[in-house]
């Protein structure tokens, strides 16, 4: 891996990371509505899987919590920003929020809220190309949680069937919104349910962005080599609560503490200072220079208008 | 002459013809044709990479189309019964449908397959299910009544840039044949049709009830009564003036479909015509339509619950002597 990247794999987790504090700060201002979903924690798996697609070919299927993939996609603070609190000029018009963004011209495709949905759609994405003979592979993701609804486990079945390009990322962060591991599932690792598909499936450290970034390297790899789809199960901590509203009392303090340790942010920082790829100045002045251009990118996004109210009875149909 | 079955299965293979973008999945509908032939000789010109035969995974089928639709491509997605489209709901309703209004990318996509029942086919290979799509915001739906409507309707649907919900009856299948033009033949959707002029009253009607309103028709010939007939042909886009035109001229109206009654499509119908046409009404607006239960299976049960042509020209009777 070079250096060149290994820098890159750090400047976008600071901005996610950067970004999400922000969000956090507007939501407790009461300037940011809706619910805000951090990924504090769980940057490396975003920023470290997006890493291994070609954006010119490759199509992103984001979640709520993967702001990270986004920035690597070619997304910008300002975009992301008027995305998040809806404001005039927003690619959705403000009819919606919470990340589920679409940006064709970057290849990216959100969510909506019914998670597991668009794992299906991601299936088809990907057909149409083999289809046409292209040699696109689709990357999208679930939580610990959401790998429990019906639509993943017919879209993984499917995608076998027919060797679609997919990768899917199981981000295991322990909590579906209150509910833990335990009471979600039985196997002890969910990765083992691609035996079930005859598909590949690992489960690996989701807070070590190298290690994200060779699994889902070797997966987009066997994707265009045409063997078909793969899990990866990334296991992190959600750090926060489901969204901001909730406390997360229910999570044990030790827990977090212990989780805390392993912060990706901070422990890949201390590597590359460490491997003398960049100096702890250096790291210091990236965090500064990406808060300045959150700040910024807050004051320019805050002045902006709300929507036009007749945008919502717009675009029902094309 | 062609049978409704024919001119559906001719408009799709006309448009695959012309479009290489235009696919279909679906379960059985390669080497065995589709459960009711609609497909028979497709695998054969089209290749499996356009007849997709899929797992008995509906949401993943429907998903298959929803994400070929916005990378370019113009899917036709089979449900094999259209009762099965329940297994598939979330990935209409929540995304197709969702789609235009928050991302602007257009869902080329049309989802049909059978409905409806009178065939002795059980409460799961029966339903009517078009209003909870209407309901739905951001679906066409489309009901088909004659072999010609079902062939031009077909055609403006796989072109239309929106998720097309298309439901065709398993009972017209092959029972309804009528002169079906030949080629490339469209019907746009949104249009409603008077398929029998009338003056004293109304039957506003798609689907098989069109077929139960017509035969009304005639009946009510013999009481001296002029009845119209119109067939919306569509519920979303729906052509609310030419049922208002109607109602206009006659003064009365039945509403007739073959779904059941509470919170079905006429419901909505009667609703707008009262809004739009009241100081023209001599007469209550009147709904004909299945009994509030499920489709049931033996033949003794099936007719008493479903409408047919004596039940709606029992409304007429009633309508025109209020």
């Amino acid at each position: 891996m070079t250096n060149n990247t290994r820098v890159e794999l750090l400047k976008y987790m600071i901005m996610a990371r950067e970004f999400d504090a922000s969000m956090l700060r507007l939501y407790r201002q009461g300037k940011a509505f809706g619910g805000v979903y951090s990924q504090l924690g769980n940057e490396a798996v975003s920023v470290g899987s997006a890493m291994a697609l070609d954006p010119t070919q490759d199509v992103l299927f984001p979640m709520h919590r993967n702001v990270g993939a986004h920035f690597v996609f070619g997304a910008t603070i300002d975009q992301m920003m008027q995305n998040q609190l809806a404001r005039e000029g927003s690619q959705m018009r403000g009819t919606d929020g919470t990340g589920h963004y679409a940006d064709p011209r970057l290849r990216i495709y959100g969510n909506v809220s019914h998670l597991g949905a668009m794992i299906p759609v991601a299936n088809g994405f990907v057909l149409a190309g083999k289809l046409r003979g292209e040699n696109t592979v689709a990357l999208t993701y679930i939580g610990d949680g959401g790998a429990q609804v019906g639509e993943v486990h017919e879209a993984l079945n499917f995608a076998a069937v027919h060797k679609l390009p997919l990768v899917l990322i199981i981000e295991n962060n322990q909590y579906a919104y209150s509910t833990p591991n335990s009471q979600e599932f039985a196997v002890d690792q969910l990765s083992k349910r691609a035996i079930g598909y005859g598909i590949h499936g690992e489960t690996i450290d989701g807070t070590d962005v190298e290690l994200v970034l060779k699994t889902c390297q070797a997966a987009v790899a066997r994707a265009r080599r045409g063997e078909g789809p793969s899990i990866i199960e990334t296991q992190t901590m959600r750090m926060r609560g489901h969204a901001e509203h909730d406390d997360f009392s229910y999570v044990p303090k030790e827990l977090l503490d212990e989780w805390a340790l392993r912060d990706p942010v901070n422990t890949y920082s201390a590597k590359l200072i460490a491997d003398g790829v960049i100096s702890s100045e250096e790291v210091k002045q990236l965090r500064d220079t990406t808060l300045d251009q959150m700040i910024a990118s807050i004051d320019r996004t805050l002045e902006l208008p709300w929507p036009d109210a007749s945008e919502g009875f717009k675009q029902v149909f094309l | 002459m062609t049978t409704y079955l024919d001119a559906i299965a001719d408009a799709i293979r006309i448009e695959m013809r012309k479009d290489q973008s235009v696919f279909m999945i679906g379960e059985d509908i390669g080497v065995y044709g589709g459960a009711f032939k609609l497909t028979k000789g497709f695998l054969a010109e089209f290749g499996p990479q356009r007849i997709i035969d899929a797992p008995i995974s509906e949401a993943a089928i429907m998903g298959a189309g929803i994400g070929a639709a916005l990378n370019g491509m113009r899917p036709i997605v089979e449900m094999q019964f259209m009762d099965f489209i329940t297994n598939g709901f979330n990935q209409l309703v929540t995304v197709a449908a969702t789609t235009a209004y928050r991302w602007g990318i257009p869902v080329p996509m049309v989802v049909r397959g059978p409905s409806g029942g009178g065939v002795g086919a059980n409460p799961f290979h029966s339903r009517n299910s078009e209003a909870w799509f209407a309901h739905a915001t951001g679906l066409k739906v489309v009901c088909p009544a004659t072999a010609a409507d079902a062939k031009g309707l077909m055609t403006a649907s796989i072109r239309d840039q929106n998720p097309v919900v298309f439901f065709e009856h398993k009972g017209l299948y092959r029972k309804i044949k009528d002169e079906v033009p030949e080629g490339e033949y469209v019907v746009p959707l949104g249009q409603a049709k008077v398929v029998r002029e009338g003056t004293d009253v109304s039957v506003i009607t798609y689907g098989s009830a069109v077929h139960m309103a017509l035969e009304a028709a005639t009946m009510l010939e013999a009481d001296g009564a002029s009845v119209e007939v119109v067939d919306i042909r569509t519920l979303v886009p729906l052509d609310e003036e030419t049922i208002l035109q109607s109602v206009r001229k006659t003064g009365r109206a039945v509403v007739a479909h073959e779904a059941v009654l509470t919170a079905g499509f006429a419901g909505e119908i009667a609703s707008r015509i009262a809004d739009s046409a009241f100081t023209f009404l001599d007469a209550p607006v009147k709904r004909v339509a299945a009994y509030d239960s499920p489709t049931p299976f033996a033949p003794t049960l099936e007719k008493a619950v479903l409408p047919n042509a004596e039940k709606i020209a029992e409304a007429l009777r009633s309508v025109l002597a209020f």
